[in-house]
């Protein structure tokens, strides 16, 4: 039995840190360590609510938008404000960009360069990979200049990115004209192009017609950096590398009149169940932090003990129904009915193949989704309703769906001030360490029996698309 | 070529996306045209952690040069360092403060490293602090007497996120050895984009001029009054050279929180509120006398036209300007 510690991790946003137990070779017991704190929890606790929409996005630089949406939702909920349909379409496309260019920044700059390591020099596909995935190679600086654009939506629609302040509680501040969704919708074509012929080899209309693991073989030959991919996959193992729980967890997105596209739920025993919010709790027992009982996050607080024996990061452990859960693409296609990703889960469990092949159906029906929405938009009618001004007191949950899976803030106010404001955020779910009953977290069982093999390690860690930035309580 | 490594600091990485959004050229093809080799990028790089713990280690003992360190986020202090730690339980900080001394020049990267930016609010309890500012005042992790082996103190690349063209316009001037003492304003940021305000170039100058004011967000009126906008006491010039091409966030309808300086998102900055001291807004033009500002504005809301007036308070621009009828002299 020996150990060894990986870290600091390369291309993951934020700061992580990976002890290994090995034993014979292999992965025996994995220990996931956040090693950054900054203590926003605690630094908008005596603002009025209305700071978090300026605080909340600095959380995170890469899902800055999701946690934006969040805190509008939180907002919306303690006050009642409707707000316009135009707004939810605009917050809907904004958040949607953002979602649709992480993920494709996920494959391209931070899953793609592991590949084109020289570990795997000789294996039919390397050679190919390496030429035009490697780390700042040819594929990197396409999806950079298609990234540009995309986020050109972002910035016509909310004024930059990251770190808006379009999105409010009413809808957005910007309104959008005739001419301007022309333009729109040019950028997105652009976009859409790059997807369909760079990153798919398929129209989109055909990557979301895929619904069983057989009709993969249209991606395989599509000659796109998916069907690459995907050879790289079958030869690597991924579809049984890096098995967590399956017990899956996502809270419904893109709201429009009312309306869910992607559903709340919970995948367990391989089929969706009823998400009950008020089963949701945070375990501090082996997180840096003043011990607690385990507590739903509209009772928990913060409160840093850096000495804490046993702790050892400053991620909490999120549990739903007393057991930890993965979030993220895979778990929303799940839920929302995704017949190839069912059937794959069904026979090997979640794995290195099933997050990533999930996050590229995400980006068709991304691409659509925007689309529809940029032409839903009722030019004659308004992008922002008055919100009411006064603060209101109460407590509230604001969920949605980062990239990255499942986000959720949950605050009381009193006074018009913020008493109290936990952040629940998904790599929160993924990178939980252990709770009180040892239980260890998705990405700690995700790599139990993994070979040692400091590449295999990092294609599991990765395939969760970790935001350590959102951990940071 | 000169070499550079790039530090995530405790901040959001959000300076970094914003990077990856540099056009034309991407920011890939920007640092090869100033000859900059990224030795480290957390996004971007494919050296390992071990690897980049050891290179450090060379840098730190002179066996290896490093141009320019980039820090981005805030150095965290609180519990002996402990709330962030670099490979093996070290305080980032104390790694950051180490190559700072053999650093040829040394990039502040956002607010959180100019300032402590947003980890600098005391209620965070992180001890969040600039690379050499605390706030507005000088000072921070390497001390107010501390100059890089270039000569210049600590690049403040302010704002919260950077533009990306900021970022790569300092470190190519970096690179060539181009941007002097001289270069860089009192909170050490450089003056190319420091000197300007976001209000140069406002889209609702017109709405400014005449004091037509927006009552609420999502219209079109100058948002000094009643929505907290700081666009005429921000030093940038996001109006002048546009995010994403086209961009700001006067562009995006919303007021200008002045990201760009040490105490943007303190408690007592009140987003998207006008601040008032005897019925007056504080927030009007630092170097212009307040009775003149005052008498300007009567003098402009006398003469607003009917179309400014009403355009103000729409969501959109309701009535045209009238174009000229007649003959033209």
């Amino acid at each position: 039995m020996s150990r060894k510690i990986l870290g600091p991790f390369n291309r993951v946003e934020g700061d992580l840190a990976v002890n290994l137990t090995l034993e014979n070779g292999r992965v025996a017991q994995a220990q996931v360590t956040s090693p950054l704190y900054r203590g926003f929890e605690r630094a908008l606790v005596g603002r009025p609510l209305a700071d978090a929409l300026v605080v909340v996005p600095r959380i995170c630089g890469i899902c800055s938008v999701s946690q934006s949406v969040a805190a509008v939702r939180l907002m919306q909920a303690l006050s009642g404000a409707r707000p316009a349909a135009n707004g939810e379409r605009v917050m809907n496309i904004v958040h949607a960009c953002e979602n649709l260019a992480d993920h494709l920044t996920h494959f391209y700059l931070f899953f793609a360069p592991d590949l084109a390591h020289a570990d795997y020099a000789g294996q039919p596909w390397h050679a190919d990979w390496a030429a035009r995935l490697a780390s700042g190679g040819p594929a990197a600086r396409q999806w950079l200049a298609a990234r540009a654009t995309l986020l050109r939506i972002v910035g016509l629609l909310a004024g930059r990115w990251p770190h808006t302040l379009a999105l409010q509680a009413g809808g957005v501040t910007r309104t959008v004209d005739a001419a301007e969704r022309l333009r729109l919708l040019g950028w997105l074509a652009e976009v859409r192009r790059f997807v369909e012929i760079t990153l798919l080899g398929l129209p989109i209309d055909a990557m979301l017609a895929i619904d069983h693991p057989d009709q993969l073989e249209r991606l395989r030959a599509a000659g796109g950096d998916s069907g690459r991919w995907l050879r790289a996959a079958d030869a690597l193992g991924f579809a049984q590398l890096g098995r967590a729980h399956d017990h899956f967890l996502a809270f419904a997105a893109y709201g429009c009149d009312g309306e869910h596209p992607w559903p709340a739920g919970v995948w367990r025993d391989g089929a969706a169940q009823a998400l009950n919010l008020r089963r949701i709790q945070e375990d501090v027992s082996h997180s840096w932090y003043e011990n607690a009982p385990a507590r739903h996050p509209a009772e928990g607080d913060t409160r840093p003990n850096p000495h804490k024996h046993g702790a050892y990061s400053w991620n909490k452990a999120p549990r739903i129904d007393g057991l930890p859960a993965e979030t993220g693409a895979l778990a929303r296609q799940l839920l929302a009915g995704q017949g190839c990703l069912r059937a794959l889960v069904a026979a090997h469990g979640g794995s290195v193949l099933t997050r990533v092949l999930a996050r590229q159906f995400e980006a068709a029906w991304l691409l659509a989704a925007i689309e529809r929405w940029l032409r839903e938009l009722d030019l004659a009618a308004p992008f922002i309703a008055a919100a009411p001004h006064d603060a209101v007191d109460g407590c509230a949950a604001g969920l949605t769906e980062a990239a990255r899976g499942a986000l959720g803030h949950w605050a009381t106010v009193e006074h018009g001030q913020i008493t109290r404001y936990q952040i629940i955020a998904p790599t929160s779910w993924n990178f939980s360490p252990r709770d009180a009953h040892g239980m260890p977290g998705p990405l700690e069982t995700a790599l139990q029996g993994v070979a040692d093999h400091e590449l295999s390690v990092q294609h599991v860690v990765r395939s969760f698309d970790p935001c350590m930035v959102c951990t940071v309580h | 070529m000169k070499t550079l490594v790039w530090l995530g600091a405790g901040g959001c990485g959000g300076c970094s996306m914003s990077l990856l959004t540099a056009e034309a050229p991407d920011c890939l093809t920007a640092l090869e045209l100033a000859g900059i080799e990224l030795l480290w990028h957390p996004s971007l790089s494919a050296l390992g952690g071990a690897q980049l713990l050891a290179m450090l280690d060379a840098m730190e003992a002179g066996a290896q040069t490093l141009d320019i360190l980039c820090v981005e986020g805030a150095l965290l202090t609180a519990f002996a360092g402990q709330c962030q730690t670099l490979g093996g339980g070290e305080p980032m900080a104390a790694r950051v403060g180490r190559l700072a001394r053999v650093a040829r020049h040394v990039v502040a990267v956002g607010g959180c490293a100019a300032f402590g930016g947003v980890g600098a609010a005391d209620d965070a309890g992180i001890g969040g602090r600039g690379l050499q500012f605390d706030g507005e005042t000088p000072g921070g992790l390497l001390g107010a007497s501390f100059v890089a082996a270039s000569g210049l103190p600590v690049v403040n690349v302010a704002g919260c996120p950077t533009h990306p063209g900021w970022v790569l316009d300092t470190l190519a001037l970096l690179a060539a050895d181009a941007l002097p003492a001289s270069g860089l304003d009192s909170l050490q940021r450089p003056r190319f984009y420091a000197d300007r305000l976001v209000h140069h170039g406002c889209p609702r100058n017109e709405f400014y001029e005449f004091k037509a004011t927006a009552h609420a967000l999502g219209q079109q009126g100058c948002l000094i009054e009643h929505l907290g906008c700081r666009g005429t006491l921000a030093h940038a010039d996001c109006n002048i050279r546009p995010w994403h091409g086209a961009s700001s966030c006067l562009k995006g309808g919303f007021s200008c929180i002045d990201c760009t300086a040490p105490d943007f998102a303190a408690a007592h900055r009140q987003p998207l509120t006008t601040p008032r001291l005897a019925g007056l807004p504080t927030i009007l033009p630092s170097d212009m006398p307040k009775a003149w500002f005052v008498a300007l504005s009567a003098l402009s809301k006398s003469a607003t036209p009917a179309r400014l007036r009403h355009n103000a308070q729409s969501e959109r621009l309701d009535i045209a300007p009238t174009p000229p009828t007649g003959k033209r002299r």
